[in-house]
């Protein structure tokens, strides 16, 4: 990949066409900056179409995103982190909060105002397939974004595709080809060029690499981490794969229905997971390697699902499966705060830190059984309060399962 | 199921070619292969293996390797379908409990379908039929292998349901499947696979659609069920974390042959096939220190129809050139035995393998 690398570094055509908005923000400056960001998609019904009610896709979330970064944003599917996604580049309308990018308040920007900022913003799509235009030859797509700006690249639209296509690992002399021509992986390494054509400065990727296979993967992984080295790019990835995100992130955002539960930089997010779901999420995930299939008691098996989106429990929206969960977890909210330094965490009860709300001790019985798998295992401070935590739901005999759970949301 | 009995539904049972083998599953020599306008697909070329009951077996690949058309092959699906002179072309051995199934009249397979194998598919919304309720659907598949009344049937469903950890099963068992969370609809589709209690199972990419949280309770699931009825289990993934849960032994396939072969710790720890090396070095994991770089393999899989010659891997193997006289290109190499019940097909010697493998691939995972 090293003739790429030169190639990336010697033009740099589009940036220098047209008026850039702001100043470049320099790395470790704030490029962008959420604030009470929320998304509800209306439900209607009967003859007058009137709202009935509401699916809370993303409801108020705060973060921001420092220039050369990479933020990696997990979740359960249903959590709001591919509405997030489409947010933030301004695809789907905020019901409410702002989104500034290097400063500006973009949240209200009409279709024109955001045209010049569609340069900077860039999307990279799930899936290769339906992300590619059957019809067009990967010449006409990867040129569309010149094409729309009206940017004339030194050389010519065509050398610099071509180059492009050199830049991510494809055969410049497949210019002419059409998309079902290419595997999958190839296919997505095309939709990588078409969001880097114009050097933007913020790539959103959503679920980059979950459509493709194990050993192309890591290839699309790595031509990734290669990009935002030569190029400076910063990244938000939203995925599933927490394997995969912690692979490519330096700071992790964890949703839950809608809200960010955890926000902490990687090596604390993994070593001291302070969210009892993080903790969960991250139990959940297959080890590769059978000597460790003895140790099954570290697993927190969360029971049930996730609650609707359409009337989240009330107060932690995680209470309804989360084996800490007590009385104040049901009426108060908690906030995102930060409990640990670089560690944002929306939790009364957090994990490997103190109490936040010692006074209350009576646990609900939900989660019964995951508590019983946690008290196994759990090593030194928090083994205590975990084993307590199980002794006492175990005595209690309470209906476990997403059924209560919806009913708690209803109120 | 111990009140099975053969002589009830042997309508055609076969004469025996070879000896019957002691395994309670063997597949000998399983090629499948599709006649297309392009030309002959050899999407499983040549494939032997064997299951002991209570066992788990994992069979690994990327897309395209002949993971699923081996589990439609075991399970009789492939003959049945027959769009326009297309068939697929199905030959080899497989010996369940001591007949053959290939050549066995397709009345006989239909029985042993559904009761003494069955499937779990990897997308439960295609899988079960949206038009009926859960509960209708497994009764279908109960008593069409038990001759007991609706009523009978209807417990039973509302049992298995309630044994896969679906809540108020006597009420979920009238749902329709888009009633059902994903997760639970997987659960659904495993109570219908499991409702005959099956000595073969076979679930295809169980959890593939699944979030984390619901693929650990599904993998559990499975682990529990075989525990209490001792069945046989194989599943195809491609997920490495996924069999290294669950499986017994391993199989990993490329280019639609079995590469490598093996108890599954052994394939993790002593792997001796640089595309195993390739699959372990692609992974990112949560139980190690961060890695700098993956080490992806490079190009792609290969096209079934024009399967690259001599070893199939050859194109992607970053030691082709390590045997002599371009064996690689040339010459397919066979399994070979490389420790106790472990096989791999590689043309390197045993020595240059291990000295890969602990000298340059190991230190990097």
């Amino acid at each position: 990949m090293s003739e790429k690398r030169e190639d990336a570094a010697v033009t740099n055509p589009a940036r220098n066409e047209g008026a850039v908005l702001a100043r470049d923000a320099a790395p470790g400056e704030t490029l962008l900056k959420v604030t009470g960001l929320q998304k509800h998609f209306p439900i209607r019904k009967g003859l007058l179409q009137r709202q009935v009610g509401a699916v809370r896709a993303v409801d108020g979330i705060d973060f921001e995103v420092k220039s050369g970064e990479t933020l990696g944003v997990v979740g359960e599917s249903g959590c709001g982190k591919s509405t997030m996604g489409r947010l933030i580049t301004r695809l789907l309308e905020p019901t409410a909060g702002t989104v500034e990018f290097e400063g500006q308040d973009i949240t209200h920007l009409g279709v024109g105002g955001m045209r010049p900022l569609r340069r900077d913003v860039q999307m990279i799509f799930q899936d290769p397939y339906s992300s590619l235009n059957p019809r067009h030859t990967i010449g006409t797509i990867i040129s569309a974004p010149f094409r729309l700006q009206g940017v004339e690249p030194e050389g010519g639209i065509k050398k610099e595709v071509q180059r492009l296509l050199s830049v991510v690992g494809l055969n410049p002399e497949h210019y002419n080809r059409y998309p079902h021509e290419f595997s999958g992986g190839q296919r997505q390494r095309i939709g990588i060029a078409r969001a880097l054509a114009l050097k933007p400065k913020l790539v959103v990727a959503d679920e980059p690499v979950s459509a493709l296979d194990v050993s192309i993967q890591a290839q699309v992984v790595n031509l990734m981490d290669d990009l935002q080295q030569e190029l400076g790019l910063t990244y938000v990835i939203i995925a599933h794969d927490l394997s995969v995100v912690r692979h490519v992130s330096d700071r992790i955002a964890v949703m839950y229905l809608g809200k960010i539960v955890e926000l902490a930089d990687r090596e604390s997010l993994y070593k001291a997971p302070m969210h009892p779901y993080t903790k969960a999420l991250m139990s959940a995930v297959p080890i590769p390697d059978p000597r460790r299939r003895a140790a099954k008691s570290e697993r927190i098996l969360l029971q049930g699902d996730v609650p609707s989106p359409i009337s989240p429990p009330s107060g932690c929206r995680f209470h309804t499966r989360c084996w800490k969960a007590t009385q104040v977890c049901t009426t108060v909210e908690p906030q995102l705060v930060e409990l640990k330094p670089g560690q944002r965490v929306a939790c009364h009860h957090p994990e490997n830190f103190e109490d936040q709300a010692p006074q209350d001790t009576v646990l609900l019985s939900a989660a019964k059984e995951a508590a019983t798998l946690v008290a196994a295992e759990v090593p030194a401070e928090p083994a205590g309060t975990s084993a307590a935590v199980a002794e006492e739901v175990a005595a209690e005999d309470g209906e476990a399962t997403s059924e209560g759970t919806t009913e708690d949301g209803k109120q | 199921m111990t009140e099975l009995s053969k002589s009830g539904a042997a309508v055609g049972e076969p004469t025996t070619a070879s000896p019957a083998p002691t395994a309670f599953l063997e597949v000998r020599d399983l090629r499948v292969h599709f006649p297309t306008d392009d030309g002959l697909v050899k999407s499983v070329d040549g494939l032997t293996f064997q299951l002991e009951k209570g066992k788990t077996l994992g069979i690994v690949g990327e897309s395209g390797s002949g993971k699923s058309v081996t589990s439609l092959g075991i399970m009789g699906l492939h003959t049945t379908g027959q769009y326009g002179k297309r068939k697929a072309q199905v030959t080899g051995e497989i010996w369940l409990d001591g007949t053959e199934l290939l050549s066995a009249d397709a009345e006989y397979v239909r029985k042993l379908r559904g009761r003494e194998m069955s499937m779990i598919f990897q997308d439960p919304l295609s899988a079960l039929h949206p038009y009926y309720t859960i509960g209708q659907q497994i009764v279908e598949a109960y008593r069409i292998h038990n001759k007991v009344d609706k009523k009978t049937a209807r417990r039973r469903a509302v049992e298995m349901l309630d044994r896969v950890g679906i809540p108020q099963p006597d009420k979920r068992v009238d749902s329709y499947p888009h009633e059902f969370s994903g997760g639970m609809r997987q659960r659904a589709m495993i109570a219908m696979s499991l409702v005959n209690n099956p000595e073969l199972l076979i679930a295809d990419e169980p959890t593939t659609a699944l979030d984390v949280t619901v693929q650990a309770q599904i993998l559990d699931l499975i682990r529990d069920l075989q525990k209490e009825f001792g069945s046989a289990v194989i599943i195809i993934t491609h997920d490495l974390g996924v069999v290294a849960e669950l499986a017994d032994d391993l199989l990993v396939m490329y280019g639609g042959r079995c590469v490598e072969r093996g108890p599954a710790e052994k394939v993790f720890y002593e792997p001796r096939h640089p595309y195993t090396w390739g699959l372990l070095g692609s992974m990112p994991r949560l139980d190690r220190d961060q890695q700098e770089r993956l080490i992806p393999v490079k190009g792609s899989p290969p096209s079934l129809i024009n399967i690259p010659s001599g070893c199939a891997f050859n194109p992607r193997c970053p030691y082709a050139d390590v045997p002599k006289d371009n064996v690689t290109r040339t010459v397919r190499p066979e399994l070979a035995e490389v420790g106790s019940r472990h096989w791999a097909a590689c043309h390197m010697t045993q020595e240059q393998r291990e000295r890969i493998w602990t000298e340059e691939i190991a230190p990097k995972l």
